[in-house]
């Protein structure tokens, strides 16, 4: 993959800058719709995915204080692990994003909640709400491509050390919640340098992080196992289990979203004064979903809708798949791709990506084909994330949606 | 002793690490709602309709809950259409009930989302959230030989708190009562009753009829206004018309008043609302109070009463300006200043930035 900019042929080429802000329109008026009509519905689904997979790991912890006996073991350890899975994905991820925060329940509030994960919430809600779901895909400042230590693009500059980044990956999935963690703390600019390693606010996440894995690991390798009492080996072993199943699927999954062929990725100087319709864009080719049934929706706590996801990250995971037909819809009438398929494709087009980059490549020239286009950048960056007034977006798109 | 705290605090913490992330109590809410003091919640016990736009509720309150002082009121969390709202309402019941049941008396306001909610489709089993009782419309400890009750419509309902709790207590008592008809007298077999037994004199006044009452028709209708103890509550113009009849008399010490709803002034100005931690920036008009704009874009926001009494919703304004929708007062906090502000009664005045 090549930053868009560099592409021989420009995925984007064909769209005017009104097109581009009236896909903004468009889209804005989906978000609209959709927001204004959540209720009780909504309220009751993410309460039921809770209420499920607390029984869920109630019921596969107690059955595991019997881990001694071969059948307890495997029923206890699938259970756990699709409920730490659940946790993770479809309740954690989802409540952080303040997916349902206008429940105003401070029980399911992204500023209360807790998960199951070695990094506290805070710090991942920093690394991933702030910067990935801001910055996604843009070379050099979204950390999830290749998360600091892998060359996920041809235009990084390739050195021998990336010949281990398939093994590397690999170590990243088992341990991946620790990944996470390492991630979030920034540690590896955090090291480079003594006064980094002094900073207070450093020391300060580092400390938060220990905390958390030492509660985490004294929950499962500790408290648990001892309350199994002569299973407890086994419960340890069951545990360590379902902790790595958990860490591998969310790593498949997590991989699906941004990694397959199709993704396209933007440079640096590309998003400076980006209008709202061209942040949309981004996401849109930033993305890329996985195809399935309802239940694998669930377990990917819908991130198998990674487009509509990173369009609308604050919009209730249980809406995504509603709202898809009328995405994809947009995507074919403005001539865009919108990348998906199963997860084993999706996962093996990602890691054919990550071992052929684990090899150099011809550096890659082309014209700067979108930057150029655009019309010259607007002076507030900030203002960016903002939807435009109406009477502004209506003279900014001056082809009415109804038109498209 | 000690040893035994601390024993007890360690095996707490054991059981906290068996539930980590989240608390032991998160599992025992899906099972026993009411056994969590941290989160204080209530059942339905029954709904009574009282007429055909009101209906009381006896509520079985959970752990944590405090006895009420007569005349005081308790802040209840409904959720309605998934939605979290907190709304205040008077306790009808008396702190001397055995069961420890309390009631209170809803009238559904027309458009009024939680009360149309209550009193519509409440029904015995549902769980609402509760917040301990609090106010500071109360009877003194010792019994005034003279009580007078000025109350309108749903005005009625700390007063009948009161009347059930200690009129055992009060030997003169005059309850002046409007609403729209006969029929729509929330406890109006009841008031007629105690008036009927003679321990009240009950003045009923059905404004659809006869027309709102006016103070200088107190005068006639209780010839020794001025030598009574007097608590009022009703409609905003109704106080505000008593507060300067008392006022004029100089007799405003012996009057005091509920408020069921902000004195508000519509407000110019408006702007941007920056909540620092949360992060999440709105667009608001003059009008808006910062707690209902922080609340419509999903930040969690402390309050209380929601009418600028209790201090609850106070957060701390950054910078910016903002205006005091009761009486046009401005505020304005400086880059620096952390200048605390009632969110529930202050909209913006101008960009500004709230720390929440
Ligand atoms: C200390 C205190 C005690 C209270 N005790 C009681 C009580 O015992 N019984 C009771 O029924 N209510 C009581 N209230 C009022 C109650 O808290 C709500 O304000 C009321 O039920 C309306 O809420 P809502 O969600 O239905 O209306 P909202 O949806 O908030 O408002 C809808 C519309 O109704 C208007 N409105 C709001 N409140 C009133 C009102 N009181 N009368 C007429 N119009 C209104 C609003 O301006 C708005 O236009 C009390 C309020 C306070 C502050
Ligand atoms: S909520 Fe009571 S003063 Fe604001």
């Amino acid at each position: 993959m090549t930053t868009i900019q560099h592409k021989k042929s420009n995925p984007i080429a064909h769209l005017t800058p009104e097109d581009i802000e009236a896909i903004g329109v468009e889209l804005d008026a989906i978000r609209d719709e959709v927001m204004g009509s959540r209720g009780a519905k909504d309220a009751a689904y993410i309460r039921r995915v809770i209420k499920v997979q607390r029984g869920l790991e109630l019921s596969s912890r107690a059955v595991l204080l019997f881990s001694l006996f071969p059948p307890a073991w495997l029923v206890g350890t699938a259970g756990l692990s699709v409920a730490k899975i659940l946790e993770n994905m479809e309740v954690g991820h989802n409540i952080l994003h303040g997916q349902w925060d206008w429940m105003r329940d401070p029980k399911i509030h992204s500023t209360k909640w807790e998960w199951d994960h070695a990094s506290p919430a805070e710090q991942w809600k920093h690394s991933h709400n702030e910067l990935h779901h801001t910055y996604t895909n843009v070379v050099g400042k979204d950390n999830d491509l290749g998360y600091g230590i892998m060359r996920v693009d041809e235009e990084q500059r390739w050195s021998p050390a990336h010949l281990g980044q398939p093994l590397y990956n690999f170590i990243n999935a088992c341990l991946f919640e620790y990944g996470i963690a390492a991630y979030d703390l920034e540690l590896g600019k955090n090291l480079a340098t003594p006064e980094r390693r002094k900073d207070p606010k450093f020391r300060a996440a580092l400390k938060a992080t220990r905390r958390k894995i030492g509660k985490q690991m004294l929950k499962d390798y500790v408290v648990h196992p001892a309350l199994s009492g002569p299973s407890f080996l086994h419960t340890i072993a069951a545990n360590a289990t379902a902790n790595l199943v958990r860490n591998l699927w969310s790593h498949s999954v997590i991989m699906c979203g941004h990694f397959p062929n199709g993704v396209e990725t933007f440079e640096k100087t590309s998003i400076e004064g980006e209008t709202r319709g061209e942040w949309y864009l981004r996401q849109m080719l930033g993305s890329a979903n996985i195809s399935g049934t309802k239940l694998m929706h669930i377990m990917t706590g819908n991130l198998s809708h990674q487009i509509e996801h990173h369009l609308f990250p604050d919009m209730p995971s249980n809406r995504y798949a509603q709202i898809s037909p009328k995405i994809k819809d947009l995507f074919q009438r403005y001539g865009l791709k919108y990348t998906t398929g199963p997860l084993p494709k999706q996962v093996a087009s990602a890691w054919w990506k990550v071992l052929r980059l684990s090899l150099p490549n011809k550096p890659v020239v082309a014209p700067r084909a979108v930057a150029a286009e655009r019309p010259a950048p607007v002076s507030d960056p900030a203002a960016r994330w903002r939807r435009l007034p109406a009477a502004a977006a209506a003279a900014a798109a001056p082809a009415p949606v109804e038109a498209l | 002793m000690a040893v035994i705290r601390t024993l007890g605090s360690g095996a707490w913490r054991v059981v906290e690490l068996i539930t980590t992330p989240v608390v032991p109590a998160d599992y025992l809410d899906a099972i026993a709602p009411l056994r969590n003091a941290k989160v204080l919640r209530a059942r339905v016990e029954a709904v009574r309709p009282e007429t055909a736009n009101s209906a009381t509720l006896v509520l079985r309150p959970g752990r944590g809950w405090v006895p009420h002082e007569p005349g005081q009121y308790a802040r209840v969390g409904v959720d309605v259409a998934g939605v979290r709202l907190w709304r205040s309402y008077s306790i009808t019941s008396t702190p001397a009930r055995r069961d420890g049941r309390i009631t209170i008396t809803v009238n559904a306001v027309p458009g009024g989302v939680v009360s149309t909610h209550l009193v519509r489709r409440a029904r015995r089993g549902m769980l609402l959230h509760l917040d301990v009782p609090t106010g500071e419309f109360l009877l003194p400890a010792t019994r005034p030989a003279k009580a007078l009750f000025v109350t309108a419509g749903s005005g009625i309902t700390p007063v009948m708190g009161m009347l059930r709790s200690a009129l055992h207590e009060l030997r003169d008592v005059v309850v002046v009562h409007s609403a729209g008809t006969h029929e729509a007298v929330v406890f109006g077999a009841e008031l007629r009753t105690l008036a009927a037994e003679g321990r009240i004199r009950l003045i009923e006044r059905h404004t659809r009829t006869d027309g709102r009452i006016k103070p200088a028709d107190l005068d006639e209708l209780v010839p020794d206004l001025f030598e009574r103890q007097v608590w009022a509550c009703g409609p905003n113009e109704m106080l505000d018309d008593l507060e300067a009849h008392w006022a004029d008399a100089e007799a405003g010490h012996l009057l005091v008043t509920e408020r069921f709803r902000p004195a508000l002034i519509s407000g110019e100005g408006g702007g941007t609302v920056t909540f620092t931690k949360s992060g999440t920036v709105v667009e608001t008009d003059g009008s808006v109070p910062l707690l209902d704009s922080g609340e419509q874009a999903g930040v969690l926001m402390p309050s209380g009463c929601r009418m600028g009494i209790c201090f609850s919703c106070v957060l701390p304004l950054r910078e910016g300006a903002v205006r005091d929708l009761r009486d046009g007062s401005l505020t304005v906090a400086e880059p620096g200043d952390s200048i605390p502000v009632q969110t529930c009664i202050s909209a913006a005045a101008g960009p500004c930035q709230i720390e929440n």
